[in-house]
């Protein structure tokens, strides 16, 4: 009893930790879907683009993961403002978002994932850093630190992102263009513009994600398709659009996902997203903190 | 052109397709060909949701993977007896299409019901959850995969890749003319009207939840049925290569290049694009293949946002030759309802 206790108290804490990183991979997408309505499912395919570049400057320069995907935070801020432009004159001005441009970023997602498959080849890579190995031990309960710095620096991550949504102006139009694009007009603010620096943030923050994901486990290119159920069943969960129901929620599929690999083998964790996702469509289609 | 005339016609091509096969006298044709009909198959199954409704698909490897593994589940059941053959493909086909289908109704059912964004990431999830079921069941193969034994041959068809190949053309041209029958009926219209404004269909009486959950399920029952021959064709069946994403891009790619909005838009897509991967896969590699789906498929879609029909649609217009009018081509929606003088046809 006392050891299937500790198990209990192990696999909820790996289960906060991890769902710590779970709304870091989540955050981007509870942007551009949840605020903007760009149903981005490439968002993990950009997540494991941010891996592999964490992956290439850590072994070539030794530069820390997390570092190295903070320099590269600007790339992919121009990247998705780049796709952003793409898509809004594509589809959005015709009209057309929702079936070609469902399309668009499937191809895209498909792009990528074949495209570092052809140039990085499909073995797992890893990257090297101080945290990644050391655990620490509070009496029963064990917490690698290799999950517990990406929690910590996701949660930080998250609340900047907050703050810059909610006290500064550019983040108010955010939440606006969200609402009412001709009152943002009217107010004489360019929503499309607007639309673009937040889709670019969304995209941005795949770049820290997939640092993340690949200090925490190695990558291969085809692992992202493992997360849009997951990252979907978050935003829904959590309610569109916000971010401390994006973190509530991201917490909580990580605490099943942890129990069901614990009690019933790991083979099983992928269905739980699926079936909170079913769930909360059928019974609250709006999530826990939904407007 | 009526229905009847319609089947007789493909049939008949059908008929030269498979002589003309059968005259070069080289069994690769048929190997190459059946992965050419699935997807034709695949294609204008997901056409009937996708292009007719307008609620993107992301699940065809599920949906195709259901269909096989059903194959799989009688080939394990009846493995013990020493006829391993009994069942005939027709016969499993409509198996995998029943079970595709019900799945397909009971996703419809959960997901449809909300935004069209939520039906697609439903569909995307799904390939995932079976994946993890098939991968923990080992009376299918589990992780390991399955091995299917095949007889060398067939009575009266000769080598037993000609035989499913054969089966692979029937269905090809019962999936056309079901696609097509549903375009020209009352059901079509009736899909078309939730693509251009579901919440105007809604409020004109338009049973738009009934509709979606009967393209549903058509469209999962035809994938299903495309899956069932599936481990006779491949001989060792395993979940990555059978739930992986491949089926769904190139169903969502073939339709979308050759244009969405008529049955001839798939049939096209799969044949060009199902040809051009047949001759790199062979020629270059499976992954420049499979880069190249991709490409096409966002470079078409941002380009071309009617596919193939569409730039001739378009060409002819600009010609202003109205041999091929509007009512044949059948692109835009409304166009097409006021053209057809007829009386529409009543589902069936």
């Amino acid at each position: 009893m006392i050891f299937s206790f500790d198990l209990l108290i192990n696999a909820i804490v790996s289960g906060i930790l991890i769902g710590g990183f779970y709304a870091a991979i989540a955050s981007g997408v509870s942007l551009s879907f949840g605020i903007l309505d760009i149903v981005n499912i490439a968002h993990p395919a950009f997540i494991i683009l941010g891996s592999y570049v964490a992956y290439t400057l850590n072994s070539h320069f030794g530069l820390d993961p997390i570092i190295a995907s903070i320099i590269a935070l600007p790339a992919f801020y121009a990247l998705g403002a780049g796709i952003y432009q793409i898509y809004y004159v594509a589809f959005e001005k015709r009209g057309q978002e929702s079936l070609r441009g469902l399309a668009f970023f499937f191809g895209l997602l498909f792009i990528t994932e074949v495209a570092l498959v052809l140039y990085f080849g499909v073995d797992y890579r890893d990257v090297n850093a101080a945290y990644i190995g050391p655990t620490l031990h509070f009496g029963a309960v064990d917490v690698p630190l290799r999950i517990m710095v990406p929690c910590a620096i996701s949660l930080l991550l998250i609340t900047v992102v907050q703050l810059v949504l909610s006290r500064t102006f550019v983040g108010r139009a955010i939440m606006a263009v969200a609402q009412d694009q001709l009152a943002l007009r009217l107010m004489a603010v360019d929503p499309v513009r607007i639309k673009r620096i937040a889709f670019a943030i969304s995209i941005a923050t795949a770049s820290l994600a997939g640092a993340f994901l690949i200090i925490i486990q190695p990558v291969e290119p085809s692992v992202g398709r493992d997360y849009i159920g997951r990252i979907f069943a978050i935003c829904v969960l959590g309610g569109m659009g916000s971010l401390p129901g994006t973190v509530i929620a991201a917490m909580l599929i990580g605490v099943i996902e942890s129990l069901t690999s614990t009690f019933y083998g790991p083979s099983w964790a992928p269905a739980v997203s699926f079936g909170v996702l079913l769930l909360t469509l059928a019974v609250r289609p709006a999530g826990l903190l939904g407007r | 052109m009526r229905t009847i005339p319609f089947l007789l016609v493909s049939l008949a091509v059908a008929a030269l397709v498979f002589a003309g096969a059968l005259a070069l006298g080289n069994d690769y044709v048929f190997f190459a060909g059946y992965v050419v009909l699935q997807y034709i198959v695949l294609s204008t199954a997901w056409n009937i949701l996708g292009g007719y409704c307008g609620y993107v698909n992301f699940g065809t490897g599920a949906f195709f993977a259901l269909g096989a593994y059903s194959t799989v589940a009688i080939y394990q059941l009846i493995a013990a007896n020493e006829f391993p053959h009994v069942v005939p493909i027709p016969v499993l086909m409509l198996i995998g299409g029943v079970v595709s289908g019900v799945v397909g109704l009971g996703m419809g059912y959960l997901t449809l019901r909300l935004r069209g964004a939520f039906f697609s990431i439903a569909t995307l999830a799904l390939a995932v959850v079976l994946e993890t079921l098939v991968v923990n069941w080992d009376f299918v193969g589990g992780s390991r995969g399955a091995y299917i034994l095949r007889p060398e041959t067939v009575p009266l068809i000769g080598s037993y890749i000609r035989y499913l190949a054969l089966t692979m053309l029937l269905l090809a041209v019962a999936s056309l003319v079901i696609a097509r029958l549903i375009e020209r009926s009352r059901l079509g219209y009736g899909f078309a009207t939730i693509r251009d404004d579901e919440l105007a269909a809604e409020a004109s009486g338009v049973p738009t939840l009934r509709l979606k959950l009967i393209a549903t399920t058509i469209s999962g029952a035809l994938m299903g049925m495309a899956g069932a021959p599936f481990p006779y064709y491949i001989g060792y069946l395993q979940p990555d290569s059978t739930f992986a994403l491949d089926y769904a891009v190139n169903s969502i790619a073939m339709p979308l290049i050759g244009g969405t909005s008529t049955w001839m838009g798939p049939l096209i897509g799969a044949v060009l694009l199902g040809s051009l991967q047949q001759l790199i896969i062979v020629t270059i590699s499976s992954a420049v293949n499979l880069l190249l789906v991709g490409v096409l498929l966002v470079g078409f879609v941002i380009v071309a946002p009617n596919g193939i029909v569409g730039l001739v649609h378009k060409y002819l217009q600009h010609k202003g030759d109205d041999f091929v009018g509007r009512r044949h081509i059948g692109l835009e929606a409304p166009a097409t309802v006021s053209a057809e003088g007829s009386a529409p046809e009543s589902p069936s």
